[in-house]
């Protein structure tokens, strides 16, 4: 067993905050760039011209790449033979995420009082147990202007994976120029409510042109894409060809009498990064 | 591109030559404010003590990111418009000039921009960090209490935007 202080991988997400704030995740910068070059839309060319400065400036000085600096969301797959030491999980990450915030802004609020933590804490922590001595953390600061168009529904199975298509295109269609398009889906397919809601926001972790392992995914997640190209929302929803930059599913088996479909929108501004911590080079070890 | 330059306040004739689509540059002062600014300021006004004229204004919806790096105001892209739609009609029909915002809008909304010969320009969400060096001053003016959500007035330079919704009730979305 290898003994790992919460400080470190705390430390850790202070750092990756400062960075992806001002840096858009690198696939999704590069997605954006083809998209201003086969835009013909004028007024959409003009928006891809100001979000892609606006990346390379954000970059260059070390700025916010947009004013949302979302809620911070943070996955972790932690090793079985891991033992977590020092604080707890929680309030060390929260911590980090104060920390971190002090030049960003704090957009958290108790949702009955609508007062303002000032801290931009709590953040949402995810966790899982897998094979192994490491710590693989995720983060991603998630901006609600695309939270707030996201959805989820439970199918009957007599609606079956038609409607779930259906319905992922026209959540993007709604969506329209809410969330700072193109956007990029997380789907959730399968499981329970929640497992369906969690597995939406873990896709939003592949990068723009990966390939689903899965193959009847991958085509699924490329059906899906040329779809919602085709709405012809565009940049900003000023029209044009790219409406979205990526459809990203994970799945789940479900109940005999559900299908449920969650849809997880992100914003052009990806801001998400990873890290490991391994167990026998920052963890001490503390035998078996 | 041609890219036409306004200075504010804007004038109602200056905005009936505005047609969807045009892409503007914007300098002067406008007024910034967002969810929680529109909530209190309209129950001041159910409330008949008014906080705050808004009358030949253009308001932005936004909420910063605090300065850094001797910046005046942090990040300053604009906020989703659609939010405020149950305040605009009130708004427009009692003086406000035009808004800035990001997204589509609802009917009553687009209406209250025709009725009242007023604009919505769509600043390009996400472009933080552009709006920021777009400001050269900025101060609260109420609601210090609100954070990032306090009503400001900031003077604004080559500030980028597109008409979205112009005097004649046509829609870019």
């Amino acid at each position: 067993m290898y003994k790992i202080d919460t400080q470190v991988i705390a430390k850790k997400i202070k750092q990756i905050i400062d960075k992806i704030s001002c840096e858009v995740e690198p696939s999704c910068a590069l997605a954006l760039k083809n998209a201003y070059e086969i835009e013909q839309n004028t007024t959409a060319k003009f928006a891809l011209k100001v979000m892609n400065d606006n990346i390379e400036i954000a970059i260059a000085e070390h700025r916010p790449v947009c004013q949302d600096t979302g809620m911070a969301v943070i996955f972790l797959e932690i090793g079985k033979e891991v033992i977590l030491t020092g604080k707890l999980l929680q309030d060390a990450i929260d911590d980090a995420v104060e920390e971190a915030y002090v030049t960003l802004r704090k957009s958290v609020l108790d949702p009955v009082t609508r007062i303002n933590t000032k801290t931009n804490t709590p953040s949402v922590v995810h966790t899982s147990f897998v094979e192994g001595r490491d710590v693989k953390v995720q983060v991603m600061l998630k901006g609600f202007g695309s939270e707030n168009m996201s959805k989820v529904y439970l199918l009957n199975p007599a609606q079956g994976l038609e409607e779930a298509k259906r319905l992922i295109v026209e959540t993007a269609k709604v969506a329209g120029s809410n969330p700072c398009p193109p956007v990029i889906l997380g789907v959730g397919l399968g499981g329970t409510l929640e497992k369906a809601a969690l597995m939406s926001k873990h896709a939003l972790f592949r990068k723009i042109g990966s390939a689903n392992p899965i193959h009847r995914l991958d085509e699924l997640e490329k059906e899906l894409l040329g779809k919602i190209n085709e709405l012809g929302i565009g940049a900003q929803g000023f029209g044009g060809k790219t409406s979205a930059l990526g459809v990203f599913i994970e799945s789940y088996p479900t109940h005999i009498s559900s299908l449920p479909v969650a849809i997880n929108v992100l914003c052009h501004c990806s801001r998400s990064g990873e890290f490991v911590i391994e167990g026998a080079k920052e963890g001490s070890y503390v035998g078996d | 591109m041609s890219v036409i330059k306004l200075s504010l306040p804007l004038t109602k004739e200056a905005m009936k030559d505005l047609n969807v689509g045009d892409m503007v540059r914007l300098d002067g002062d406008m007024l910034v404010f967002r969810d929680a600014g529109h909530k209190r300021l309209y129950q001041s006004i159910l409330d008949g003590k008014q906080a705050f004229d808004f009358v030949g204004e253009t308001i932005y919806f936004m909420g910063p990111c605090p300065a850094r790096n001797g910046e005046v105001l942090g990040s300053a892209g604009p906020t989703t418009s659609c939010r405020m739609d149950k305040y605009t009609p009130y708004m427009l029909d009692h003086g406000l000039a035009a808004q800035i915002g990001k997204g589509k809008r609802d009917d009553a909304s687009i209406e209250a921009f025709k009725r009242n010969g007023c604009v919505y320009f769509a600043a390009i969400g996400g472009a933080g960090a552009i709006y920021s060096k777009c400001i050269q001053k900025a101060e609260v003016l109420y609601f210090n209490d609100l954070g990032t959500e306090a009503v400001r007035r900031i003077t604004v330079k080559d500030f980028p935007v597109v008409v979205a919704i112009d005097s004649k009730g046509n829609s870019i979305y």
